[in-house]
């Protein structure tokens, strides 16, 4: 009993109490606080779940007539990622906002008075999460194209071998697929942190993601057309996913990707910098 | 016994009905509309939210505006293009060539067509070449509205009243008249072996136009009354071929239309003109063309010999599309902005009930007002009258002050007429105003904010988008706007669909396969399908 008394004060030498909890335990902190979260396992299954069907859906939409016909079979299958992100986004907004609603916040802040730790341990959770998830939604929808694309003309006589992660585009927009969607959830967790309202902060990352392409189609210069293309987080980000006529693209796939990290980035330090200069 | 039963219970019943009638009048419908009111107009946040949905319908349009500049050629300098405007005020396209004579008072024109033939563009590689020449560059084949027929016309100045009776490459006999009236006549392409006979016969303002396989026997297409037709109008022959559009894909977000311009050749004979008029010659002109025409033309000519006129022609005689070949935009682009202000009405929308469940407000409210269907239909009729009053006012400041702006960066504006105007500015306040409720029902069946704002957001606005990306075949494409809720935006339409005009229909291009009024029903369908879902949750779950 003396023994198990003695304990916790070798701890206590080993981490001063001054410095607070240490990374890990911010981390442990926040992955507990999401693991036990209602509603967050379900969320990330309906991420996979419409991920999935959505590219199976437009997988058995498209169609190819013949050798040179348009539509890019890689794209095609990912497209469930445009209705996974709002979801991950979801995800992202209510680990923060979540806390805000609830006084939770508070607490956390009292524990773990370092806010920019708090953030990143946040960061680095649902980060970690949503890479699970996303790969294995984007592995669904390749899965999904392989089955359903041949049968509807995407076939190697019309220029499409089977969709394949050895082929090094198809590769590249697969897990590229995944990362967009890990950018995806940090920016919804930096507006959510720079907002803390939930249903604005969706509203506002919804808007920012879905409008801006929108508006590129509908505006008649091309000149606006194209730099709206190569800003918009969507459109810049998702083309990672394109796998032919590369050479039409406002942007080169992995710069598109940067321009989705930058607005990730810049979400982040906003939403930092507001949370440490801000009463919670 | 029953009468004596009955008896003592009257009172009884009459009293507990006075009671259940007490009760009412102070939660009457009036009260709850009252207190739902005074909830949102004292709630700060919702009011600026739907003071930044009308500012985004409006700023969106003005910056796009602002950012659209349309050059001529390579200069790059502003170039105002404008096309003819048809007898019922439309933008139109009057490109033919046309062989005619005066046509004094009544009278009738008779012509045998015995060949149609055409050329198109080369397609090489998916790019379109157009030669520089005539007839360079083409290879023959038939748009499916190219056109050859006689034709009455006010005059040959473009936009002016007609009526014609013509052949077309796939689409048989056509009498049409006014750029937008299309009747059809009998089917198939003319040949030598069967040739098509084409009459039109002038009466007053009224204008009747006949066909026939061998001359004999002649069938009546239409009748149609041209008003302040001139005494002396021009009669005469004419061909012309629209010009040849493909879409093609291209990178994350691609519809960019190709094409150029085509040729029709009809070859006549048996023409009389029957009319009080002196004996004139036959004079050709080309009508419209030219290096500032709006829709592209390849040239045109005519050929005579003996009976026979062989005539070239290349153009349209059809109502102008903003989305089609020719340059410019329609007063709907200025409302791009509705998106964004849709977004902030739903995130303001599905918070009107969420937030009630998130702070517990909603069981004060439900103690106050216990008839929960009358709480849902008060929530209903404040938050979709808030949103159309800001639709309607964005509408009204976007219109004319992005339209202004557009043309004043060189960008020609399709006119629209007074009613159509009216429909897309009330369209738009409606489609805020539905989409609002649509939101709120979903806020009240979901409870959970992020989640009901997601949930509306992306029925609405992910359809509408797979669309303008074009990442579904073109049929997927309509499917999914007939059926989602973004069919609505078929209310903000300002250029019909005709079917006499082939024309790739793209959402991108503002163009929606359901009519405006059908298509903002399917909304309401969606909001009436939540309404109803949200009243029976409501009903049967606790607070």
């Amino acid at each position: 009993m003396s023994q198990a008394l003695q304990v916790p004060p070798v701890g206590r030498q080993q981490v001063p109490p001054a410095a607070g909890p240490g990374p890990r335990d911010v981390l442990h902190a926040e992955w507990t606080k999401l693991r036990t979260a209602p509603g967050m396992i379900g969320l990330l299954l309906a991420a996979i779940g419409l991920t999935v069907a959505l590219g199976a859906a437009a997988a058995a939409a498209a169609r190819c007539p013949a050798v040179g016909c348009g539509p890019d079979p890689a794209r095609i299958s990912f497209t469930g990622v445009e209705l996974g992100q709002a979801v991950v986004a979801i995800v992202a907004v209510l680990v923060v906002s979540g806390e805000y609603s609830t006084g939770m916040i508070r607490t956390t802040l009292a524990a773990m008075p370092r806010r920019s730790a708090v953030l990143a341990a946040k960061a680095a959770v649902v980060a970690g999460l949503v890479l699970a998830a996303g790969t294995i939604a984007v592995l669904g929808s390749l899965l999904a194209g392989r089955l359903i694309l041949p049968g509807h003309g995407f076939t190697p006589a019309h220029g499409f071998p089977p969709l394949s992660l050895g082929d090094g585009p198809v590769l590249r927009a697969a897990a590229g697929s995944v990362l967009y969607l890990a950018l995806i959830a940090l920016l919804g967790l930096g507006a959510a942190t720079a907002v803390r309202d939930s249903a604005a902060a969706i509203g506002l990352v919804l808007g920012l993601l879905y409008l801006l392409p929108i508006v590129a189609a509908l505006v008649s210069d091309k000149d606006l057309q194209r730099h709206l293309l190569q800003a918009a987080p969507m459109t810049a980000g998702l083309e990672i996913q394109v796998t032919t006529g590369l050479r039409d693209l406002p942007l080169s796939p992995w710069a598109g990707l940067g321009v989705l990290a930058a607005w990730a980035a810049g979400a982040l330090v906003a939403g930092g910098l507001l949370l440490r200069f801000r009463d919670a | 016994m029953t009468a004596g039963a009955a008896a003592p219970n009257r009172p009884e019943t009459r009293s507990r009905r006075e009671g259940a009638d007490a009760a009412p009048r102070r939660h009457s419908f009036g009260h709850v509309l009252r207190a739902e009111w005074t909830k949102f107009r004292t709630v700060r946040g919702w009011m600026i939210g739907m003071t930044i949905a009308g500012l985004l319908t409006v700023l969106v349009g003005y910056l796009s505006a602002a950012g659209s500049h349309t050059g001529c050629g390579s200069s790059g300098g502003a170039c105002h293009v404008v096309n003819p405007v048809g007898p019922g005020g439309e933008a139109v396209t009057d490109s033919f060539y046309f062989v005619h004579r005066p046509l004094a008072g009544n009278g009738s024109i008779t012509a045998r067509v015995t060949s149609l033939s055409g050329q198109l563009p080369k397609a090489s590689g998916g790019r379109i070449e157009v030669g520089h020449g005539a007839q360079a560059g083409l290879n023959p084949g038939l748009e499916p509205w190219s056109k050859a027929g006689i034709i009455i016309k006010a005059s040959t100045r473009q936009g002016s009243a007609y009526a014609a009776v013509l052949v077309t490459g796939d689409h048989g006999v056509r009498m049409q008249d006014n750029y937008t009236q299309d009747i059809a006549g009998p089917a198939g392409r003319p040949s030598a072996a069967s040739p098509r006979w084409l009459r039109l016969t002038r009466s007053g303002d009224t204008i009747t136009g006949y066909a026939s396989a061998g001359g004999a026997h002649w069938t009546r297409i239409g009748t149609v009354a041209l008003a302040g037709l001139p005494a002396t109008a021009q009669a005469g022959l004419f061909a012309t071929s629209p010009a040849y559009t493909q879409t093609v894909t291209q990178g994350v977000i691609g519809n960019s239309g190709i094409g150029g311009p085509t040729l029709a050749t009809g070859v006549f004979d048996h023409v009389s003109l029957r009319s009080t008029s002196p004996a004139s010659t036959w004079r050709g002109d080309l009508i419209g063309g030219g290096p500032a025409a709006a829709y592209p033309v390849a040239g045109g000519g005519y050929h005579r010999s003996g009976g026979r006129f062989t005539v070239t022609g290349s153009g349209d005689i059809a109502p102008a599309l903003d989305n089609g070949p020719g340059i410019g935009q329609s007063i709907q682009l200025s409302l791009v902005g509705t998106f964004f202000g849709l977004i902030a009405v739903v995130v303001v929308g599905a918070m009107f009930i969420t937030a009630e469940y998130r702070r517990g407000l909603i069981r004060a409210t439900l103690a106050a007002s216990p008839r929960r269907g009358q709480l849902l239909a008060a929530k209903a009729v404040v938050i979709g009258a808030v949103a159309f009053v800001t639709g309607l006012a964005a509408a009204i400041v976007a219109i004319p002050l992005n339209d202004a702006k557009a043309r004043a960066n060189g960008n020609y504006i399709y006119p629209v007429n007074v009613l159509t105007e009216v429909r897309i500015v009330v369209g738009t306040a409606a489609l805020l105003a539905v989409a609002a409720v649509l939101a709120m029902a979903v806020g009240a069946a979901l409870r959970r904010s992020a989640i009901a704002v997601t949930t509306v957001i992306v029925v609405i606005v992910l359809p509408y988008l797979i669309s303008v990306t074009n990442l579904l075949s073109s049929s997927g494409d309509q499917w999914l706007l007939k059926l989602a809720p973004a069919a609505a935006f078929s209310i903000q339409q300002a250029i019909p669909n005709y079917p006499q005009v082939s024309n790739v229909c793209s959402a991108g291009g503002g163009c929606y396969p359901l009519a405006p009024w059908t298509g903002f029903a399917v909304l309401c369908a969606w909001a009436a399908a939540a309404l109803g879902l949200a009243a029976v949750l409501l009903r049967r779950r606790d607070a």
